[in-house]
């Protein structure tokens, strides 16, 4: 039998026998990233599709979410750095080249603008919130008369967001599993699937509950559709990249791939959200922390199945 | 100027005296090194076939870590050497995802680390500490664009590889087969 021994006098920590550099830290931010790119995304479709008060959770209050999962990303983000009290040198500099400059850059834009949103609409959560000084109203009546172009510019900025979350991982070529651009696409999708489903959970109104439940059943559709063709690609790819997909495809990752992400994050919900369309009784806050879960679960499996995928020599 | 280096597999013993005297050239942290030794085995009993390569960053020219550092903390230095400028460093970890060859780890002290073909030796008109210490002299450093360097007569005079050209890194570390 040919037999191929490899010995490799190399243990540093982290990375041998496998690459394990990046922890819960970054899937977890690229969820929530997700998350506020979709909650943003839908909220200035709607505002400048002239809807805010036929949807008005997803306008003015499923809007809130975004700050706080940002906030929460940027720490997990902040937690994963090894060298932190140089973070600050992300802002010195702009590298057209490098995807993790994009999203400092993108975050440095969409958190100050998530919470300028939420400034705007602070009186739909809080009725008898006052601004205690007169500048910020003045700020605040600025914006609010200027609140098409604010949502232009958080429409762009926010689909910017969810794509480069999957680009992160897609421009390491090291990593023959993150290396497809569907990345890209794919985690927009699903990080507008989860948007989506927040405001299905926030939403009292049943026209936008209903509306927003189409909408994620065609997300998904597209996410099953982009999965598909990330294998078929990786398939006809290199023997590298077929090792990656096999990964999936009967490797250690294929349990928690297909069960979490694809059956329990996508064929479940779109099921009970079609029963539902259907006049069926289903408390909706099930396929909503499904929907949640296997977004989440898709980053955590890409993340450690990518840095366990590698070249062959 | 474009620094290479070129290592002699039929040559190499394994004896690891490059990785000990870059750890203790380069005050490398116990437990961390920035060149290793890999052996494969390879054929059918009793057609076997023994590789030994010395192995350390291959000062891509077209580099992934260069590319995706944030803040500009890895880059090209004198004659393409990639180095990694400790202060600008955030320790974000995207170049060692980037590196087909792992070459690069966390050092202790938060910023990322790895092979510098002992720049600060190179200067001074030395060689780099692995190459200056081989028992078996199977390493050639020198400059690519000089016909007349030891790495330059060695890549004209025999065959040789790198490893992984397919990944597009154009790599400059180069093993006489």
């Amino acid at each position: 039998m040919r037999e191929e021994i490899i010995v490799s006098g190399r243990n540093n920590p982290l990375i041998d026998p496998q690459l394990h550099i990046w922890h819960w830290e970054i899937p977890l931010y690229l969820f929530l990233g997700g998350l506020a790119a979709g909650v943003l995304f839908f909220a200035a479709l709607y505002t400048i599709r002239n809807r805010e008060n036929d949807y008005r959770t997803a306008v003015k209050i499923a809007p809130f979410v975004a700050p706080i999962a940002l906030v929460i990303g940027l720490i997990a983000l902040f937690l994963d750095l090894h060298h932190k009290l140089y973070f600050w040198r992300l802002y010195t500099t702009i590298r057209l080249d490098s995807p993790m400059s994009w999203g400092a850059w993108t975050l440095m834009l969409v958190t100050p603008l998530s919470m300028l949103w939420c400034a705007l609409h602070i009186k739909e959560l809080f009725p008898k919130w006052d601004w205690k000084f007169d500048i910020i109203k003045d700020v605040l009546a600025f914006f609010e008369k200027n609140k098409k172009v604010l949502a232009w510019i958080m429409l762009v900025s926010s689909a910017v967001l969810g794509i480069y979350t999957g680009i992160l991982f897609s421009a390491f070529n090291a990593r023959p599993l993150w290396n497809t651009s569907i990345l890209g696409p794919l985690f927009l999708a699903s990080g507008l699937s989860a948007g989506s489903a927040i405001t299905i959970w926030l939403s009292k109104d049943h026209a936008e509950k209903k509306r927003f439940a189409q909408l994620d059943l065609m997300i998904i559709g597209v996410e099953l559709f982009l999965i598909i063709h990330m294998f078929m690609g990786f398939l006809a790819s290199t023997q590298v990249q077929i090792e990656a997909a096999n990964l999936f495809l009967g490797g250690a990752y294929t349990a928690p791939f297909w069960i979490f992400v694809v059956i329990m994050g996508m064929i479940v919900p779109a099921i009970l959200e079609i029963l539902e369309l259907r006049k069926f009784k289903i408390p909706v806050v099930i396929p909503v922390v499904l929907v949640l879960f296997g977004s989440l679960m898709l980053r955590f499996i890409i993340a450690y199945a990518g840095q366990a995928s590698r070249w062959l020599y | 100027m474009r620094y290479a280096m070129a290592i002699d597999t039929k040559k190499c013993v394994g004896c690891s005296d490059c990785v000990v005297a870059c750890q203790t050239e380069n005050d490398v942290p116990i437990g961390y090194c920035r060149d290793w030794v890999v052996e494969v085995m390879d054929g059918t009993y009793p057609q076997l076939e023994l590789e030994i390569r010395s192995e350390r960053c291959n000062h891509c020219e077209n580099s992934p870590c260069v590319r995706c550092c944030p803040t500009g903390a890895s880059h090209y230095n004198e004659g393409g050497i990639v180095l990694v400028e400790k202060n600008k460093c955030i320790g974000c970890s995207a170049c060692i995802t980037s590196c087909p060859y792992d070459a690069r780890f966390v050092h202790p002290e938060g910023y990322v680390d790895k092979c510098t073909f002992c720049l600060h030796r190179v200067k001074k008109g030395m060689q780099p500490s692995c190459v200056a210490v081989c028992p078996t002299k199977c390493m050639y450093f020198g400059d690519l664009d000089d016909p007349r360097s030891d790495v330059s007569m060695v890549l004209k005079k025999r065959k040789w590889k790198t490893l992984i050209p397919e990944a597009g890194t154009k790599p400059h570390l180069y093993f006489l087969i």
